[in-house]
């Protein structure tokens, strides 16, 4: 029963910070809305007994896809104005809701943790099976995997290149 | 904590109305940055219900589809994001209507 109410909680948080993401103005508000729904699907993982999931979204989603994000928003806009941003940004009003809905997630896992042994858990899948399954019949799907990651490595590097402004197209 | 007493429906809504959330952006958003977003949670959205129904049915499949799905979007974001850097210095702004070169 508890879990549920988590549940039910937790898709609140993701589909109204989805959404306040998905509205704003400023590209970097969005940023932390989109973290704080990410988070909140991370939750939900953990709750439908998907550990690993749970571990994965936060690290890789949240934090390297989404570091990513603020790296190339923090590039395209420098001097005095991102100056003039960044100091809106340390305004409360500005980071006051992403706080509140990310300390309910917290409440959550909390509850969550505190609630349940882990080991006599049913229907949780372990991040050994899924290993197991990732390098059995997936193996192929590792290879193309990897081979995407590269292609995507290389097209980045192409695409950031300066020659591209002078030479190139136009 | 086990997968069964969450019911599978609810949460192959909730992965239904990320999608929709995320489709509505893509379609209304003329922001660069945003479009991506929109993409991420579009992307997050059928991983949410590729993990339920892996859980669902006790089995690992689901979650070794989220890697994938995790592998593609990491590809996806960092050529999106080169492209994004290439439009800024284009173009001096991330409005997609700016880049209309191609349209018929």
């Amino acid at each position: 029963m508890l879990e549920l109410i988590l549940f039910y909680m937790a898709a609140t948080i993701a589909l109204v910070s989805t959404i306040l993401a998905l509205t704003r103005v400023n590209a970097t508000h969005a940023l932390i809305y989109l973290i704080l729904s990410l988070l909140a699907v991370a939750v939900i993982f953990y709750l439908i007994g998907a550990p690993f999931a749970a571990v994965l979204e936060v690290v890789i989603y949240a934090g390297a896809i989404m570091v990513l994000f603020v790296f190339v928003i923090m590039m395209l806009n420098l001097g005095e104005k991102g100056d003039r941003r960044e100091k809106k940004l340390l305004k409360p009003q500005v980071w006051v809701t992403p706080v509140i809905l990310a300390l309910i997630l917290l409440v959550e896992l909390v509850l969550v943790l505190s609630q349940s042994a882990p080991a006599e858990t049913q229907g949780l899948i372990s991040s050994k099976q899924v290993g197991m399954t990732l390098y059995g019949p997936y193996v192929l799907a590792v290879e193309i995997a990897s081979m995407l990651l590269m292609a995507g490595l290389v097209g980045a590097y192409h695409l950031g290149r300066r020659y591209l402004e002078e030479g190139g197209g136009s | 904590m086990d997968g069964v007493s969450i019911p599978l429906d609810h949460v192959l809504l909730l992965s239904a109305l990320l999608f929709i959330c995320g489709l509505l952006g893509l379609m209304m958003r003329r922001n660069v940055i945003f479009i991506l977003i929109s993409l991420e949670v579009m992307l997050n959205s059928s991983a949410v219900a590729f993990v339920a129904a892996g859980a669902r049915w006790g089995q690992a499949d689901g979650q070794v589809i989220f890697m994938l799905i995790l592998a593609v979007a990491a590809a996806e974001v960092a050529v999106g994001l080169g492209l994004v850097i290439q439009i800024q210095r284009r173009f001096k702004s991330l409005d997609m209507d700016d880049a209309d070169r191609l349209r018929g």
